[in-house]
């Protein structure tokens, strides 16, 4: 096609990745560079979330209320009691390797990164205190009570020569400070942090690395080393260390080994004295160990086995699991206060979990534990990103909370964590119905011959808010299923599904009745069956109104009247496969368009059946915006990857940008958005109505983005002074008010009616107060079964309609000044927090909130007690 | 019959090493010696020896200084079942037993002292009065007894005195420990522990154990062991799996380990009482250690530390020397396993030993007739080797054209158990010795039939024996009784003479252990456990010479046929060559002394049994122990620490330079083992007793079962 591959040639300059940086490295350009592009034109393409909790080993707050964890370039504080990130600490030009708190002030912490800073932080603000320049990669960070240095990881010239080094953090009020003052501890390291431990209150530090323990003592300044049997012996071949722990009390080290062993040295200041012992229930790799603050009375272990072991007194018999966590563990933390542990786990995933070994909290990112086969998808109901995650389950992942919303249990069968064993597999997944329909493949196959194939179907259920299988249809084709596909067309009275499958057929499937004398019920059934002269079929496309299929056929794409299911036409370019194949839409309809395994694009005219135009590209991706004719597609080249929208009807394309990103995309999708942006320039209105998001093949989801980082983060920053600030919003006192009045079964049942019609509740403030304020900043649910109660009474009664309206349109003022006066007036409260509440706030209150009570207490609530 | 149960094993041509030349080798696997498992396990700290008692009630004396070697033993009995073995007063070691009888061994004579009842029926238990003890002036040795009664003996310079019995018990005494200073005793019973004081002979404390066993709290917990520490600390290991830890002052538990699911039988403390041993049902043992808290507190603790699993049985016994942790069970393995912290420099100390078989002979050969005499604990088979016909290449296993043939199955009568025996060369005299009784008998060959007929009336002085040989030509019987005499006798047909008694030098009373005889009959030598070797001259029947006297025990004696030269090895696998004519070292030992043998060679741990030489090629001398074989040519330059002594290369493929640069004196086989006995039966024919581990392990009882993660 003319012209596709120079137009992006004299547009302004792209973003491109900052060079030197690893996959897992972000892709936000650095914030300088932001300053100076303020205007929305830049368009950049950024990291949005999804990054790795599990990077780093979770740290814990003094009081246990918080715990940290690195992900990506930032630090992420959640609350332990109701899993809710209350805030993102940013100011890391590169990934964070470690986090600490500060010794010395418990409410700061340390952090390290691979741009050469550490920065200590003031977590409950969110507030960067000071930054530290180092100059080198920092790799992780130790600090110590007693000295004035922070201990950090650095590589020396060569590419895996390890050093741990202390630097001394020099007293200066600037913001900035040089640090540069280094002293050399240890050579020889293992990069991971998990391979050094302070022990007995840094009177001496444990290196591991292969088959050998270092431990070396500050005060005396010598080094005690420890080898194993090294793997020429072919018995002991798998005893390396994999981690070390020290007693907080004891001197005592544990260490843990590639075999399951755990070793508890003692006596290591003689290395000829020294002893250990052993422990042993492991039965692969020993991930991570720690002991229990407080006492040291016990020791905590993990694995492969996704089983968190307590060695109380670090007794062989005497231990306690606590089984089924769901993926490896590869990190645990304890709190300093000795109540609860974190365990960060393969999957993405941190578990809070109490001393008396109970997982109270999950803090669940984004699942990357394995390849995503499903592609990407979008839940048309609550918006969230769809995809496989765990072994068997489809995720639900919230964007815009950067959380995972929950996870659907397709292939319901217990994963068996087992090297070489074959697992089913969830191959495919298609939404169909505006979100009411859900298809699901799975498949195992053991031999060539032995195929096993599973197509289920789930109906969305309003009462339980989830998907319930429906129709499940062993064996629906002969051979691997290719690609399936709903019709989405509004006028269609029976949702309808298309498989394609190797077999050379592909099958229709409808909803028919299939009710019974026991009960009404509908289920799925094959309605049609294609083939084209026992080609392989490849691809299926409905077009947007439903009334064509488009089936591709190795090279041949054919075209079915979906209402008789006959054949119109076909096309055939003779240029390879075809891999993708889409309807245009909107006014494009008229096209389709179709991608080849050689790299060409073509676009073919349905109305003259007549190729329109094609274009050499070498398509990864080709995905069509679901609210407007714009088409996406990503090329691969030996670059990087770059991202083309058009207009089936054009030939010349909307936008290009090249070099999205060093390594292959694997998927993208359009993803609607709530509120249309308003992008003036021609180049960026396709991302006015949805927005793109992609996947690269390492698994880190991409974006487009003109907001500066800063702007983005606003609003969970707002977050985080509701939760001081709780207990004197406006919001409160109107609860309070009403806190002694009692509660009615029939209410009760009434509310439950409103939360599953939720559309209804929509316009009652006081109800979009409740479900928009986080849950960690709500009061308890007796206050809260008072307000709903008062709401929807209230929302019946014509006197106080006006008055609610009033009352939320000063709070969103409020918000929206964001002045001093809020500042001032949490100060207030603050103070007079520990008193007795009740009457010393009431006493603080502005005039226009005592105006709005007193209307309150005109209400009349004596019809209450009639019921 | 050759190999087991049926399975046909053929002579092999082998040369096991290069320039050995080639050998048929009968390999013979028909043996089936089980030695019977360990009981009891006592160590003197004093003389560094361990004394080991078998469920048979054998006493085997190891000298942990001379390289672990076994120099002595004392044999069992059926009615005498050792409980408890106890050293006391410095080197007197007493035993005890299910038969109510307290022994006393003599360690000279190697015989019973006297046995004594001690009226409580079965002992169950024993110790002896540390030595640290200021408060009591003679040695006192404390029995606990089936009856729960706790007795006290006096000592006495030639026997023990009852004294006293302590408070009754309710049930059987299982253990017993004194505390250091010798003032209290700890006594463990089925679900208690008592705490006696010395002088009052009253129980001050009574201190249940928890019956608690795995959850279940239906059995009886019994307390198969208990130490006492000075600090007042009791220590004790019971049938529940658990060790505890209680202060005997307020009768009280201040620690519980649980260590395993099965019984934790046998407990052994350090005399610096920093460490401590215990063995399980399970096999395993566990060594905890008092470990310092921290570097710079005095706080101390007991750590469990390294558990070792050498064992497939139950740990009935442990013991605790200085440097080593040492262990035997019912899988009749000695097991001595060195503390690396205490061991100061690599020698024979640093490695782990396990010690299966007897460093004696239990296996004789009459050449000409090619029979073997086994000798079991209670009975002597007689075999004949089977032959064969075929011809092979180096290597090859032939097929046999007649088995072997078990000839003869001769039982002892009476409750002792067998010292010693011995087939004459000839093939018609067979020996063997109780610790009481003498019989020799005369065999008959007749075809396929034996007629076996004992020569009777032994004369009176010839009761017991401690090692029997038969001259080469099969005139002479050599006897070494355990008066420490040497009594030579001429075997007649049908009847026998008593020729000379070789009295014991004046002043000792050693026994000679070892019995060696020249082929032409006219030297024998005689060994004991540590004085040099005598040489006598049995035509004239007097004393030729003593070899002087080396630090370390000999393990094997021989003397060459012509030369007449002496070859002795030590159990710290020295080999001297000693002119018997010449009286003195011959030049070849004074080169070998000169220059040392090889690191490797002295590192070996067994010793060497067995010495003979081939009667065509004098310069050979042909040695063997448990697991290697070895040929020393005398002609051919000795081994120095950089060349290979175990040579890799096979005879075969390499040129003769090579052959000849690599070659030296010592050609060693290890394709044999374990190797009970080996002997050339002519020029070109070796037999080779084996015994493997694998069959004697199929004759134990089963192990406890424990659950094997991923089976």
């Amino acid at each position: 096609m003319r012209g596709w591959g120079s137009v992006s040639r004299g547009k302004r300059p792209i973003n491109r990745l900052p060079s030197g940086k690893l996959g897992a490295g972000p892709v936000t350009a650095s914030p300088c560079a932001c300053a100076k592009m303020v205007e929305e034109e830049s368009l950049r393409v950024v990291r949005c979330g999804g990054s790795e909790l599990n990077f780093r080993r979770a740290v814990f707050s003094a009081d246990s209320k918080y715990v940290f964890c690195v992900s990506g370039d930032f630090i992420k504080v959640y609350s332990t009691a109701t899993e809710e990130c209350v805030h993102i600490l940013q100011g890391h030009r590169n990934l964070v390797t470690g986090i600490q708190l500060n010794p010395r002030n418990h409410l700061q912490l340390y952090s390290c990164s691979f741009d050469g800073t550490i920065k200590l932080w003031d977590y409950i603000d969110g507030i960067l205190i000071k930054t530290f320049i180092v100059g080198c990669k920092l790799h992780a960070l130790f600090a110590l009570a007693c000295e004035d240095s922070v201990f950090v990881i650095i590589n020396k010239e060569k590419p895996d020569v390890f050093q741990l080094v202390s630097v001394k953090l020099p007293k200066s009020s600037s913001q900035e400070i040089e640090a540069k003052e280094l002293s050399f501890v240890l050579d020889y390291i293992n990069q991971s942090p998990k391979c050094i431990a302070f022990g007995n209150e840094g009177e001496y530090v444990a290196a591991v690395r292969d088959f050998y323990l270092s431990v070396y003592f500050f005060k005396k300044k010598t080094t005690s080393r420890f080898t194993l049997s090294s793997s020429r012996n072919k018995k002991h071949a798998k005893n390396n260390f994999t981690c070390v722990a020290c007693h907080p009390k004891e001197d005592c080290i544990a260490t843990g080994h590639r075999d399951g062993k755990i070793r508890l040295w003692r006596n290591f200041d003689d290395e000829k004295k020294y002893t250990y012992t052993c422990l042993h229930w492991h039965h692969d790799l020993v991930m991570d160990l720690a002991f229990s603050v407080t006492e040291g009375s016990s020791l905590l272990s993990g694995g492969r086995e996704s089983v968190l072991v307590e060695w109380r007194e670090a007794a062989e018999k005497n231990k306690e699991f606590l089984p089924r966590l769901g993926a490896t563990i590869e990190h645990i933390s304890v709190s300093p206060a000795g109540d609860l542990f974190c365990t960060s786990h393969s999957d993405n995933k941190m578990i809070i979990i109490h001393r008396n070994l109970e997982a109270s909290a999950v803090i669940q990112g984004l699942v990357k534990d394995r390849n995503i086969v499903t592609g990407l998808m979008i839940d048309p109901r609550t918006k969230a990103l769809v995809l496989n995650g765990k072994p068997g389950h489809l995720q639900f992942y919230s964007l815009q909370s950067d959380k995972q919303l929950y996870n659907l249990d397709i292939i319901q069968q217990e994963y068996i964590n087992d090297y070489g064993l074959i697992q089913i597999e969830l191959t495919k997944a298609a939404f169909g119905c505006y979100g009411n329909w859900l298809a699901t493949v799975e498949q195992r196959q053991e031999k060539e011959t032995e195929l096993e194939l599973q197509m289920k179907l789930w109906t969305y259920n309003k009462k339980t808010q989830g998907f319930v299988l429906n129709t499940k249809v062993n064996m629906p084709h002969e051979d691997h299923i290719t690609a399936l596909c709903f019709c989405n067309a509004q006028k269609s009275e029976n949702p309808t599904l298309v498989t394609t499958s190797k077999d050379g057929h592909f099958k229709v499937w409808i909803l028919t009745d299939d009710s019974d004398i026991y009960k009404k019920a509908v289920g799925w059934t094959c309605d049609f069956v294609g083939s084209y002269h026992k080609y392989q079929a490849t691809n299926c496309c409905f077009s947007e109104d439903g009334s064509l299929l488009a089936v591709s056929f190795e090279e041949i794409v054919t075209i079915w009247d979906s209402e008789t299911w006959e054949l119109k036409c076909t096309f055939c370019q003779r240029a390879g496969k075809i891999r993708h194949l889409c309807f245009g839409r909107l006014t494009c309809s008229k096209y389709l368009l179709g991608a080849t395994e050689n790299g060409i694009l073509c676009c073919w005219n349905l109305l003259s059946c007549a190729l329109e135009w094609s274009a050499k590209l070498n398509m990864r991706v080709l995905e069509p915006d679901p609210n407007s004719e714009n088409i996406a597609a990503i090329s691969q080249s030996s670059t990087g990857s770059d991202l083309f929208v058009f207009r089936p009807s054009e030939p010349r394309p909307l936008y290009i940008q090249k070099n999205i990103s060093r390594e292959e995309v694997q998927w993208g999708v359009f993803v609607p958005r709530d509120v249309p942006e308003s992008f003036t320039s021609e180049a960026y209105q396709w991302l006015n109505r949805s927005q793109f998001y992609f996947l690269t093949k390492s698994q880190s989801l991409l974006t487009f983005s003109t907001q500066s980082p800063e702007e983005k983060l606003t609003p969970t920053s707002k977050q985080l002074l509701a939760e001081e600030t709780l207990p004197t919003t406006p919001f409160y006192f109107i609860l309070g008010k009403h806190r002694q009045q009692q509660q009615d079964d029939k209410l009760n049942e009434a509310l439950e009616d409103e939360l599953v019609q939720l559309p209804l509740t929509e316009n009652i403030p006081a109800i979009s107060e409740l479900l928009h304020t986080p849950a960690h900043v709500l009061p308890s649910a007796s206050f809260l079964c008072s307000m709903f109660v008062n709401s929807l009474l209230l929302s019946k009664g014509t006197k106080s309609a006006e008055e609610i309206p009033d009352d939320v349109s000063m709070e969103e003022e409020k918000e929206s000044v964001d002045s001093d006066e809020e500042n001032n007036f949490t100060e207030q409260v603050q103070d007079t927090n520990n008193t007795d509440l009740g009457k010393d706030i009431i006493h603080q209150l502005s005039k226009s909130e005592e105006k709005e009570l007193r209307k309150f207490r005109k209400v009349d609530y004596s019809w209450i007690t009639a019921l | 019959m050759w190999g087991r149960g049926g399975e046909r094993r053929a002579p092999r041509v082998a040369s096991p090493s290069a320039g050995m030349g080639e050998f048929k080798v009968h390999r013979v696997r028909f043996f089936n010696y089980v030695p019977s498992g360990i009981r009891c396990v006592a160590y003197n700290n004093q003389s560094n020896r361990l004394a080991v008692s078998r469920t048979d009630g054998t006493v085997e004396i190891y000298n942990l200084s001379a390289n672990y070697f076994q120099e002595k033993f004392f044999p069992g009995h059926e009615s005498r079942a050792t409980e408890a073995l106890c050293w006391a007063n410095g080197q007197r070691l007493f035993s005890a037993g299910l038969n109510g009888e307290i022994i006393e061994y003599d360690l000279q004579a190697l015989n019973i002292k006297y046995a004594m009842d001690a009226f409580g029926g079965p002992i169950w238990s024993m110790a002896a009065s540390p030595n640290g003890s200021q408060l009591l002036v003679s040695k006192q040795l404390l029995v606990g007894c089936e009856d729960g009664s706790v007795k006290l003996f006096q000592i006495t310079p030639d026997k023990i005195q009852f004294e006293r019995n302590f408070d009754r018990q309710k049930s059987r005494i299982l253990s017993l420990s004194w505390h250091p200073a010798g003032t209290h005793i700890a006594a463990g019973s089925i679900d208690y522990i008592s705490v006696f004081d010395v002088k009052s002979g009253s129980a001050i404390h009574k201190m249940l154990v928890d019956r608690q066993y795995m959850g279940v709290s239906k059995r009886k917990c019994i307390i198969w062991g208990v130490a006492f520490l000075s600090d007042g600390t009791v220590i004790s290991v019971d049938s529940a799996g658990k060790v505890q830890f209680w202060d005997s002052a307020t009768g009280t538990l201040v620690k519980n380990h649980l260590i395993a699911n099965a019984d934790v039988q046998s407990i052994a403390i350090s005399d610096q009482e920093d460490s401590f041993v215990v063995g399980t049902a399970e096999g395993t043992v566990f060594h905890f250690q008092l470990v310092s808290v921290t570097s710079n507190s005095s706080e101390k603790r007991w750590v469990r530390t390294k558990p070792f699993q050498h064992h497939t049985h139950d740990v009935r016994a442990v013991a605790h020397s200085p440097i080593a942790l040492i262990s035997g069970g019912t899988d009749t393995h000695l097991v001595i396993r060195p503390l690396m912290e205490k061991v100061e420099v690599k020698n024979y100390d640093a490695a782990l030993r396990k010690i299966t078989f007897p460093h004696r002979r239990l296996v004789s050969c009459a050449k000409k007739k090619q029979l073997l005499l086994f000798q079991f604990a209670h009975h002597l088979e007689l075999w004949r080797l089977g032959s064969t016909v075929a011809t092979g290449k180096n290597g090859d296993t032939l097929p046999l054209s007649k088995n072997a043939d078990h000839l003869l199955h001769l039982k002892t009568k009476g409750p002792e158990n067998i010292i010693c025996s011995c087939i004459s060369p000839c093939g018609s005299w067979i020996a063997y010795s109780t610790a009481s009784r003498f019989f020799l008998y005369r065999l008959n060959y007749d075809h396929d039939n034996i007629n076996l007929q004992r020569v009777s009336k032994m004369p009176a002085f010839l009761r017991s024996a401690l090692q029997i040989l038969f001259s080469e030509d099969s005139a002479k019987l050599f006897v070494a009784s355990n008066q420490g005499s040497l009594h030579v006798i001429r075997l007649l047909e049908g009847s026998f003479k008593h020729l000379h008694t070789f009295q014991p030098q004046s002043g000792t009373v050693e026994s000679m252990c070892l019995l060696a005889v020249s082929p032409d009959g006219n030297w024998l030598a005689a060994s004991g456990t540590s004085a040099g070797v005598h040489v006598y001259n049995v035509k004239q029947l007097k004393l030729h010479c003593t070899v002087p006297a080396y630090n370390f025990p000999v393990t094997a004696l021989a003397i060459a046929p012509n030369t007449n030269n002496l070859v002795i090895a030590h159990s710290d696998q020295q080999v001297f060559e000693y002119s018997i004519p010449d009286k003195q070292y011959t030049q070849w030992s004074r080169t070998i002394q000169k220059q040392g043998f090889h690191h490797l060679w002295l590192q070996r741990d067994t010793p060497i049994t067995h010495i003979s030489f081939h009667p065509k090629r004098p310069m050979h001398i042909l040695l063997h122990d448990a697991y290697m074989f070895c040929i020393i040519d005398k002609s051919l330059p000795l081994p120095n620490d950089k060349t290979l002594l175990y040579n890799p290369l096979p005879p075969t493929n390499e040129s003769d330079i090579i052959r000849r640069r690599t070659a030296h004196a010592f050609k060693i086989s290890k394709k044999y083992k374990p190797l009970l006995f080996m002997d050339l039966l002519d020029e070109r024919t070796l037999v080779a007793v084996e015994r493997p581990l694998d069959d004697i392990i199929a004759q134990l009882p089963p192990p406890i079962k424990k659950k094997k993660f991923g089976t």
